[in-house]
Order: structure tokens, then sequence, then C-alpha cells
């Protein structure tokens, strides 16, 4: 049965690809509804699941698993882990995809690629959800490529665009630097313990049978893979480059099925990422320095949807933070082990559910103000609040819920992480705070811009029909989404993932840490509303006046500038390919010439042997002969 | 010393010896082809000496046929000669290079 | 001991032939000698007591091949550039000298096992029935042979015809 939540999107795949779009390609609606119902069977399947994980003991349902390869001794099996966490990130999944791909038929509509779009769609969900239900690190890395492959796919969707082509090619070229890491910790951890099994290998690490480098080279192997997929610093410069995709893509991307896949990697891995000091201390840093640094990205990008790529990249920060957060209190001990443990899944997920849904309402809102303008240029938008009454409000609500503002859902999961941070890392707890600001800010920046003040121009583009707004097909998945992004934080993640969560509606805002967070955050929307707001302050002269810094963030720390040139061209071009060109030319190609030409001379030499005179030949199986005899005659 | 098998394989031996010389060293084809019936004559010999020596008649029996090969050999060979004869004006075999490229 | 002194005449003769063949500039004279060397070797076989083919060579070495050799000489006209030798006359010689005493030690090295009797029976019928006997014959092989010489003489007369 939990084979289905993985198998009845890829049926879908492999329906549209190879029935739908050859024979009914005149009508692309099928290949939508065939991908929706295969996303409802997913998601009633998995809510049955999370039912059933939720009486079971130990909140596992054990599954049997089938022999995919048997190499020699070794035997790689496909099968299922449903956990509580896998339980939690399927419903994730499935519901996202689901909405976002009912919202895709108005937004697609008419597109060419219609039936190519649910087809890729659904092979995506598969990948996503079969990622997170593999049960050992070569099935999962399976998935983990399809991902990949699928993202490269949709994000290339309009492939005619040479923009989105070479975003394609970014994406799937910079997660593949993360992936070779990953990979390399598999094939590691293979040869260290002769287990792929994800399980064993958590044993392993807990009973300290597997430590020391050992772990800590193959647990930052995996996080490596994490940073990648997840567009963690430094491999965060494909994230904003994916926005040149389907506005849903995005959306399915940024909260379901892509970079979420790497935290869910290090919350799956957490045990044994966890045994290693080292390791987990990196994931930390590295999360908490991502959070503020990609929030100060978003402060100055002017591309809407750029704003919420760098939002994600900080939120997935965060989430990285909240992770290597107990982490680290485990590791130094002054956690006990089995809490720590799911204390630390349970934060960075909740934040995970909670971000899934307001980031992909997010997405889809900005979907729907550019399918009114026809531009993601909030310089040429403004006023819509007017025009796009249901967009507004659930834009709005969406980030509230990302500013953290209690009692909506990003103030829980948000709150649960900074606490945590403040407990065992102050340092990555301060650049967390100051990000909570920015964050409001930059999301109030984005509010203001696009729907108040005059409308200013849009651009005339594919899906601009005047001013209007969208479709009901788009606004439900928003309502929904809406709904979610409020409540989310109200359902007892934490509990069900094993952490003792105190839930307490009122109660949350006693301490002096909510306080805090909360009132820098209405700080953040209050600066935003002088600024972009009322404009009491002109963004022109602030911008101005800090000069450097300002040119620094809009050119995103010229880290695409640094790889572009240093990596790609120093490093690579002039010098590995420069190599590679050489061994091609002077080894590879040389002994080919080589052997080419040793072959000719010695054909010039051999022909003259051949006289074509028959005693000359006559002579030769003459001696032929007499050698024959002598050998026989000597070694009888 | 009475005559026995060796005499004749050795006299065979120098016959066959002889033809080969021949074979390889002259020029002139027709001299060439003497010789390979030389040579045919010498294996003629072994074959009739081991059947006399060994009271087997089959010895003898192949010596017909290798007879009746040498002789469409010489029917076929001399026609060849004078086919090439009459393109070539010559039958000298170093100046015979049909079989160089 | 008539036959020892026969062997040894007619060994001395058809080597002397022989080399003749192969010495001789006047290539008439080396086909005359060629038929020399054919009548001696027939005589050889007479000494090994196989009457039916030293007649068959007679007929078919001197009469038929020996015949066409000296047609073949009087067609090409080339005796008049007589038997020179060729480049390879040293290695020729060498070759041959070679083979010559390989051949001579495997004779003598080896222990033949011989009967030494003369076969008391003329060999014609012998060599008739095992042509032509059923079992364990040579009849197939025969039939192949006339079966060679007909296309021997066919191609010799595509040959050798006008254009």
């Amino acid at each position: 049965m939990i084979f289905a939540i993985i198998l009845l999107p890829l049926f879908s795949f492999l329906v549209i690809s190879f029935v739908l779009r050859p024979f009914f390609n005149n009508r692309p609606q099928l290949s939508a509804y065939t991908t929706i119902c295969a996303i409802v069977g997913s998601l009633i399947l998995s809510i049955w699941a999370l039912i059933s994980v939720s009486g079971a003991e130990n909140h596992v349902l054990t599954s049997t698993s089938y022999q995919w390869l048997a190499i020699g001794d070794t035997v790689i099996n496909i099968g299922i882990t449903m956990d509580s966490l896998a339980a939690i990130m399927v419903v994730t999944v499935s519901t996202i995809s689901l909405l976002v791909q009912i919202y895709s038929i108005g937004y697609m509509k008419g597109d060419g690629g219609f039936a190519r779009y649910f087809a890729f769609m659904s092979l995506f969900t598969a990948s996503m959800l079969g990622l997170v239900l593999a049960d050992n690190l070569l099935f999962l890395f399976l998935f983990w490529e399809g991902v990949g492959l699928c993202s490269y796919l949709l994000i290339g969707f309009w492939f005619h665009k040479p923009e989105a082509a070479r975003a394609a090619m970014k994406a799937f070229v910079v997660t593949r630097l993360g992936d070779f890491g990953f990979l390399v910790a598999i094939i590691f951890l293979y040869v260290k313990t002769g287990t792929f099994d994800i399980g064993e290998l958590h044993e392993l690490a807990l009973a300290g049978v597997l430590g020391g480098s050992t772990l800590t080279l193959a647990a930052i192997g995996i996080f490596s893979g994490a940073v990648g997929k997840s567009g963690q610093f430094p491999l965060h410069t494909w994230l904003p480059d994916a926005m040149e995709g389907p506005t849903p893509v995005s959306a399915l991307i940024h909260a379901a099925t892509m970079v979420t896949a790497g935290v869910y990697l290090v919350a799956r891995m957490f045990p044994m990422i966890a045994s290693s000091e080292t390791a987990i201390t990196v994931v930390a840093i590295i999360g908490g320095f991502t959070a503020i640094f990609a929030a100060t990205m978003g402060l100055v990008a002017t591309d809407i949807k750029r704003v919420l790529a760098y939002s994600t990249i900080s939120q997935l920060g965060y989430m990285m933070l909240g992770l290597g957060a107990v982490g680290i209190g485990y590791a130094s001990g002054h956690l006990d082990g089995h809490h720590a443990l799911t204390l630390g899944v349970a934060v960075a997920i909740f934040h995970l559910f909670t971000h899934a849904f307001f980031k992909s309402l997010l997405f889809l809102g900005s979907g729907s103000t550019s399918h009114a303008t026809g531009t993601f240029d909030m310089r040429k938008m403004g006023g819509l609040r007017k025009v796009q009454p249901w967009t507004y409000v659930t834009f709005v609500i969406g980030s509230l819920s990302l500013a953290g503002i209690w009692p909506l859902a990003g103030f829980w999961s948000k709150e649960g992480i900074l606490h945590e941070a403040h407990a065992y890392t102050p340092v990555l707890f301060w650049l967390a705070i100051i990000t909570v600001f920015m964050t409001a800010f930059y999301m109030f920046r984005v509010v203001f811009l696009t729907f108040h003040g005059e409308y200013r121009g849009g651009k005339e583009g594919s899906h601009s029909h005047g001013l209007h707004e969208s479709p009901k097909i788009i606004i439900i998945p928003l309502v929904i989404l809406a709904i979610f992004a409020v409540i989310a934080g109200w359902l007892p993640v934490g509990d069900f993932l094993g952490a003792d969560v105190n839930f307490s509606f009122f109660g949350a805002l006693t301490s002096w840490l909510a306080w805090v967070s909360l009132s820098l955050g209405i700080a953040g929307i209050l600066l935003a509303y002088i600024i972009y707001g009322r404009k009491l302050l002109s963004a022109k002269s602030i911008g101005q006046s800090l000069g450097p810094v300002y040119t620094l963030l809009i050119r995103k720390y010229f880290f695409d500038e640094l790889y572009e040139r240093f990596f790609v061209m120093r490093f690579l071009v002039d010098g590995i390919f420069a190599a590679f060109q050489w061994v091609d030319t002077y080894i590879v190609d040389g002994s080919v010439n080589g052997i080419a030409t040793i072959t000719v001379a010695g054909g010039k030499v051999m022909r003259k042997l051949e006289t074509g005179q028959l005693q000359v030949y006559g002579l030769a199986i003459f001696i032929g002969i007499l050698a024959i005899v002598a050998f026989l005659l000597i070694f009888s | 010393m009475a005559v026995g098998l060796e005499h004749f394989l050795i006299l065979s031996a120098v016959l066959f010896a002889i033809g080969l010389y021949g074979v390889l060293a002259k020029r002139n084809a027709l001299v060439i082809l003497m010789s390979i019936e030389i040579m045919l004559t010498a294996v003629n010999i072994t074959m009739v000496a081991f059947s006399r020596y060994s009271h087997v008649i089959s010895g003898q029996v192949f010596v017909i046929f290798i007879m009746v090969v040498a002789a469409a050999e010489a029917a076929v060979g001399l026609a060849l000669i004078i086919a090439i004869y009459r393109s070539r004006k010559t039958v000298d075999a170093e100046k015979f290079d049909l079989m160089k490229w | 001991m008539g036959l020892d002194i026969a062997f040894w005449v007619l060994a001395v003769v058809s080597v002397g032939a022989a080399l003749a063949v192969v010495l001789m500039r006047d290539i008439f004279r080396a086909a005359l000698f060629l038929v020399l060397c054919f009548f001696t070797v027939a005589g050889i076989y007479i000494t090994l007591s196989a009457d039916f083919l030293a007649g068959a060579q007679v007929l078919i070495y001197v009469g038929a091949i020996g015949v066409l050799i000296i047609f073949a000489i009087m067609l090409t006209r080339e005796s008049r550039r007589g038997s020179p030798s060729g480049r390879l006359r040293l290695p020729a010689l060498l070759i041959g000298l070679l083979f010559l005493v390989t051949m001579v030690f495997v004779v003598v090295s080896t222990d033949w096992h011989v009967i030494a009797e003369l076969p008391t029976e003329p060999t014609t019928t012998a060599i008739a029935q095992a042509l032509f006997s059923g079992e364990d014959g040579f009849v197939l092989a025969f039939e192949i042979a006339a079966a060679l010489l007909l296309a021997a003489i066919i191609g010799a007369i595509v040959l050798v015809r006008e254009k």
C-alpha cells in the first residue's frame, strides 16, 4: 500500500508520456486530470499512513522490502520507511503538490507544453515521495537524482528562452557538486560498514562503532548533498535563477519537492550526523550564516520571485540551524540521547511543514499577480490591492506567517528554532534574530510595492489580459493554502514527531524570546511601511547613502561573478579543461595518431617485402617449413 | 650395405631439394614448371618406397592420384605460361609482378 | 645384388639428370634431361617392385608431360634466352641444402620398421582392387580425379584460346 504512494504519480507520468501525449494531444486537460487523480490518491494514502503511524507502536509501520539487485554477496533492497517523519513529509508533499497542480490548470492554460508539464510534475512528485520513503541510501539517492532531473526539466520548461535553459543548467550543475559529495559519502559508508540501510547506519553511529573521522567525513559528505539541494551557502546561486521556470514549479520546488529534500536528508540522517560534533557544527554554522546571508540579498531584489527565493534560502537556513543547534546540544552532552534526536528533527521539520504552506502560498500569489500584470518586476506593479483582493489578502496572510507574527503558523515553528538556537548556539542565535527583522522587512516591502500605491504599468506579456482578478482555479488553492498558513502552527506536528512540545495558544506570549522576535518582526513591517507604504523615507536615497553595501547586495555579493570568473573561467576552463585538452591533443589523439603513423610507416616498410614475386613467397614458405621442422626436432 | 628404405628416401630428398632449388632460383617459368615436376616425382618415390617396404598398396594408389594432379597441373600451368607470354612477351618470373599492389 | 646395382646406377643418373635440368643454360636440353630423369625414376619404381606405376610414369610423365613441356618451349620461343638464374640463387641454394640436410637427418635418425622381403604379387590387380573396391576404396576420389582432369582440359583450352 505504501508503495502506491510513490507508484501512483509515477504511473501518471508513464500514462501521460506514453499514452496521453502521443495519442490525445488535442485534449491536454486529460493529463492534468490524470496527474491530479494520481496525487489525490497519494494524498489519501498518505493521510491513511499518517493515521496508521500515529496508532502504531514506536510510530513506525513496518513493511516488506524487495530485493532490487544482488551483486555477489551484496544485496540491495527496495524498502520503505514509514515513520512519523516520513508520514509528515508525504502528507506535506502530496498536499502542496495537489494544490499546485490544481493551480497549474489555470496558470498553464493554453501553454503548448501542457501535457509535458504535467508529466514532469508527476515525476517530480513521485521522485520526492520516493526520496522521503526510501529506507536505504542508495535507493534514496536514486530518487534524489530523480528530483534533480525533474527540477532541471521544469526550470528549463520554457527551454526556448535562453535564460531558462541557462538557469536549468546552472541548477543541475550546482546541485551536482553537492550530490557528488553525497555519493562519495554513500560509497564511503558502504565500504566502511557494508550497509546502505539508514536504520543500521544510525545504530552503528549511536553505538559508537561508526565514529571518528570516518563518521565526520561521511556526515559532511551527506550534508554537502543537502547543501546543494537546499541552496545553502555556498551553493545557493542556483535557486534565485531557478525562477525562470513556470511559477507553480517554483512553488513546488520551494515548498515541497526540491529544496526541502536537503533538510529532510539531514533530518533523516540526524542521529548519524549529530553523532559527529564537527559535522553538526558545520550544519549549524552553514544554516545560521545562510539564513542572514540570503535575507540581506532579499532586501534589495526587485523581482518578486527572487525575493521569495532568497527568503526560501534563508528559511532553509533556519531549518538547518534548528537541526544543528539541537545537534550541538546533543553532541556536547547538554541534551540526553533520544530526546535530543527527536527534538532536532521536530523543530526543523515543523518549520519545514509550516514553511511549505506559506511559501507555496506566496509563490502562487506572486504567480497570480504576474497573471494580471505580465511581469514579476515589482517596480512595474503597484496598486493591485484593488483589482486582486483575494490575492492581496492571501498574500498578506502568507507574509505575516513568514514574518513570524503571532498566532500564524510561521510564529510557532520559528519560535521553536530560535529557542533551540538560543540555548545551544548563542552567536548564531543573534544572527537568526536579526534575520527575523530582515524577513519581515523584505516581505512587506514586497507587499507594499506590489499591492499598494499606484499601478506602474506592468508589461504586455503572455499572461496579460488587462488588470483583473485571477480565475477561481487559481484563487481556490490560494485560499486553502492561506488557511493552512494560519492554522498549520497549531497542529501537533512536534508531538507527533516525538518531541514534547508544550503548545499553549496564549502561553507562548509569556516568554521574552517571543516578544523580542515579535517586536522585531513588527518593527520590520513598520519600517517597510514607512519606506514603501508612506514613502516617508526614500528607498533611493537610503540605497545611495549605503553605496557600496547596496551594490554588494544587489550584485548578490558577487558570488555569480566569483564562480563564473574564478572557478569556471580560471579554474575549470584555464586549468582543468586546458589540461584535459592537452591530454586529449597530445596523449589521446597523440596515441591514436601515433598508432596510425606507426602503421603507415610499418606498412611502407612491409610492402617492400610484398614484391609480388612468386619465388620470394615460395622462399618464405620453405623458410617457415624449416622453422617448424627445426622447432619440432629440437623440442620433441 | 644393402639398399634399403633410407636410400630411396634420401634419393627422394636429393631430387626434391634439386627441384626446390630450381623452383626458387630459376627465372624461366618453364624451367620452374619442370622443377615442380621433379619435386612431385621425388614425392612419388617416397610414396612408392614406403608402399614397397610396408606392403601397403595405398601408397601406390596415392601416386596415381598425384600423377593425375601433376598432369592437370602441367596442362593448366603451361596454358597459363603461354597466355602470359602472349600478353607480356616474356616468361621471366621476375617480371611477373601482377601480385604486387 | 642386381637390384642394388640397378638402384645405384639409376639414382646417380636421375640425380645427374635433375641437376642438369636446373643447371643447364639451354632450356631445350634441360627439357630433354627432364625426360631422362623421368625415365630413370620409372626404373627406380621397378626396383621397388611397382611395375604398374613404372608403366604409368613412362606414359604420363615421359609421354604426356615431357611432350607438353617441349611444345610449350617451342610455342614461347624462349629458348634463345636460355635459362638464367634469378636474384634468389644463393638463398635458394641455402634453403635447398638446409632442407636436404634436415630430410637426411630425419631419415637417418628415424628407426624405420620395414618388411625387407619383396612383394611377390604383381601390383596391377592390387591397385585396381584398392581403387575400385566398394569398402575402403578410392572410387569417389577416382571420380573426382576424372572431373579434375576434365576441368583442367577445359581450363587449359580456355586459357590458351585466341581471343
